[in-house]
């Protein structure tokens, strides 16, 4: 959201940067003593994180505390060979493709959400709270709760079956909210003004909707697929016999010992930055292709 | 497809929403082909929601819409052959000015060539050529709507609605961007339906200016019938340029009345021709306000006929062409003359100033 949003927001931000300037620079204590919240704030945020990456970085007489001992690649090349590590390379496959799984059905259904929420509707409130309502549900009991229900129900849990279901509990409410955001924004006339040139109804959707609400539903996507490539508490009891990368991670903590663990914490983040690098790229590039830059209004 | 005139009969036309208040409320009225015809009225007088029912937008709760001979209900937009330039204009924001004008096209599933030939024609035809490959975003108010109008003007419509399409524009591109409009109009020969709340929009515009009230039409006629020949209060008044005086007759006499006022003695109006008033009746009297004619109190005043009232000026306006005397002539009313800015300079008036404002007898005309 904050990715699409972020257009919105600038000209209030810059108009803030020109007002402090033409006060003469000088700032109230306020601003300082925010400051350093704020920095002592991203330091508790990322400090830890990039404790794990330079430990990851380790040759092999590397432990799992400071001080660093040498540095080499040897614990990513570990991560990859050594099986007692314990099943790196297939929850990784097993993580993207559920959250590639997760992404589609939670794009698909929130533009759908987004789309029938713009009209009120009998029992339009009930629904919303319905669905809302498994945001605000202990994620670890809604997960024991749906792994019951499929072992009742004859399904045997595994992660693309109860594990899905669980971790869509999670991403649709997430991206129906998100597509709120962006639906906010979206003009009935241009439904209508298509209408009016002959369009069918899928014809408006496919050139005017989808177009029109790229940026939005790829923040949408960007959104479903993080959420669920890390989701650990729905998806702890529906997995089944297979882990997903999260799970996994966290049965090597209880019996890895060494830096391959960090080492595996630095390549999952460098996949989570490529991904939203990648949808944030995609933002920019159908931004500026329709100039929403320009000051040509 | 392309035969079929654009001539637009309304019958009985009603919509509403509730089921119990009618937004349009029996709305008869017939367009000739190749008009232009403005719908004027304030906003909510369902004005907006004709156009829409006349377009396919919106199906009515009850009546017909002939277009061409042919009864349209339930047919869609394109069938019905009429194109509407939304207010704002609607413009694909992520289609280019070439793709926005061939969009009907390409739902007709016309090629990539094929389209952009047509298109690219009709580009030529309202000067946009050079920002074929321009965003609506990069582009001016004037040009998203020579867009919105090529746009709509590709499907060859029989008629063109427009919602509104000058209120986006600021004051000096309204009035050039009006002048297109007449031109495209008289260009493609069609029948123009326009919706606004200006009034100077639609006697500038309008072959027929239809005034409504409250989901029901007030007047229909040439622009210079409606604004000079009010029928009632309502339109008097919101068409401007125009007195309305009320009250109940006091008296009637050879060629005047004698109206009662609340706070004053009766104002006695000469009437050019013998109406049919009765004593009790109330009455309303319009006299254009630049048929005004302001005198000193103090100069020679010769009884010539015309009505002459005291008051005193309250404000004054220059308006460039001519001068805006407000007037205290009757009490809790407005009452203004224009003067022409020639004549008002030769002695002007200050505010507070006492002065005879006359009209001679024949410009009084009873209002319904």
């Amino acid at each position: 959201m904050t990715v699409a949003l972020g257009e919105a927001d600038m000209p209030m931000i810059r108009r803030r940067r020109i007002s402090a300037v033409a006060r003469g620079d000088r700032h109230p204590w306020t601003f300082y003593a925010l400051a350093t919240v704020f920095i002592l704030y991203v330091a508790a945020l990322y400090g830890p994180m990039i404790c794990i990456y330079l430990l990851s970085f380790q040759d092999i007489r590397g432990g799992l505390v400071f001080p660093m001992k040498g540095h080499s690649l040897h614990w990513f090349i570990d991560l990859f060979t050594q099986v007692r590590t314990g099943d790196v390379k297939g929850s990784f496959d097993r993580s993207i493709k559920l959250a590639a799984l997760v992404t589609v059905i939670t794009l698909v259904v929130s533009l759908m959400a987004g789309l029938a929420f713009r009209r009120r509707f009998l029992g339009d409130t009930v629904v919303f709270y319905l669905m809302i309502g498994s945001l605000v549900a202990p994620g670890l009991v809604l997960g024991l709760g749906i792994g019951l229900l499929f072992q009742w129900i004859g399904i045997s849990p595994s992660w693309y079956t109860s594990a899905l279901g669980a971790q869509l509990s999670w991403t649709l409410p997430f991206g129906v909210l998100v597509m709120f955001a962006v639906m906010s924004r979206f003009n009935s006339a241009w439904e209508e003004a298509a209408r009016d040139l002959g369009a069918s109804r899928w014809q408006i959707i496919r050139l005017v909707v989808i177009p029109v609400l790229a940026p939005g539903l790829v923040a949408v996507a960007l959104f479903g697929f993080t959420l669920s490539y890390d989701e650990f508490a729905r998806t702890l009891q529906t997995a089944g016999s297979l882990n997903t990368l999260p799970l996994e991670i966290w049965s090597m903590t209880l019996n890895v010992t060494s830096p391959s663990l960090y080492a595996l914490g630095t390549v999952t983040t460098i996949v989570s930055f490529i991904i939203i690098g990648a949808c944030i790229g995609a933002i920019i590039v159908i931004n500026k292709r329709r100039g929403m830059r320009a000051t040509g209004h | 497809m392309r035969a079929g005139a654009g001539d637009i009969e309304l019958a009985g036309l009603c919509k509403s929403y509730d089921g119990v208040t009618n937004v349009v409320d029996g709305v008869n009225l017939k367009i000739p082909d190749g008009a232009y015809c403005c719908f004027l009225g304030p906003s909510g007088c369902g004005k907006t929601t004709i156009l829409r029912m006349i377009a396919g937008h919106e199906e009515p709760t009850a009546g017909e819409i002939v277009i061409g001979g042919e009864n349209v209900a339930g047919m869609a937009p394109v069938e019905r052959r009429t194109a509407m330039m939304f207010q704002s204009y609607a413009l694909f924001p992520h289609l280019t000015v070439r793709d926005n004008i061939a969009f009907a096209l390409r739902v007709r599933g016309q090629s990539k060539a094929e389209r952009y030939k047509v298109a690219d024609l009709m580009m030529e035809r309202v000067r946009l050529t050079e920002l074929a490959d321009r965003l609506p975003g990069n582009l001016s108010g004037g040009q998203q709507q020579r867009v919105a109008l090529a746009r709509a003007a590709i499907t060859e419509p029989r008629v063109l609605l427009l919602d509104e399409p000058l209120s986006a524009l600021d004051e000096q591109l309204r009035v050039q961007m009006r002048q297109e409009l007449r031109r495209m109009q008289r260009e493609l020969g069609i029948t123009f339906i326009h919706v606004t709340h200006t009034q100077l929009e639609a006697i500038a515009l309008a072959d027929i200016v239809v005034v409504m009230e409250k989901g029901k039409i007030k007047q229909t006629g040439p622009a210079r019938d409606v604004y000079a020949y009010p029928h009632d209060r309502y339109v008097a008044e919101f068409l401007g340029g125009q007195n309305v005086l009320s009250g109940k007759v006091e008296k009637v006499g050879d060629r005047f009345v004698v109206l009662s006022q609340p706070s004053r003695s009766g104002i006695q109006v000469r009437l050019g021709a013998q109406v049919r008033v009765a004593v009790g009746d109330r009455i309303d009297l319009a006299v254009r306000r630049d048929d005004i004619e302001l005198v000193r109190a103090d100069a020679d005043n010769p009884d010539d006929g015309a009505t002459a009232l005291p008051s005193r000026v309250t404000a004054i306006e220059y308006q460039g062409s001519f001068v805006k005397v407000m007037l205290d002539t009757v009490p809790d009313e407005d009452f203004v003359a224009y003067v022409p800015e020639r004549t008002f300079f030769r002695d002007p008036f200050n505010v507070g100033d006492v002065l005879l404002a006359k009209w001679s007898a024949g410009r009084a005309r009873v209002l319904a």
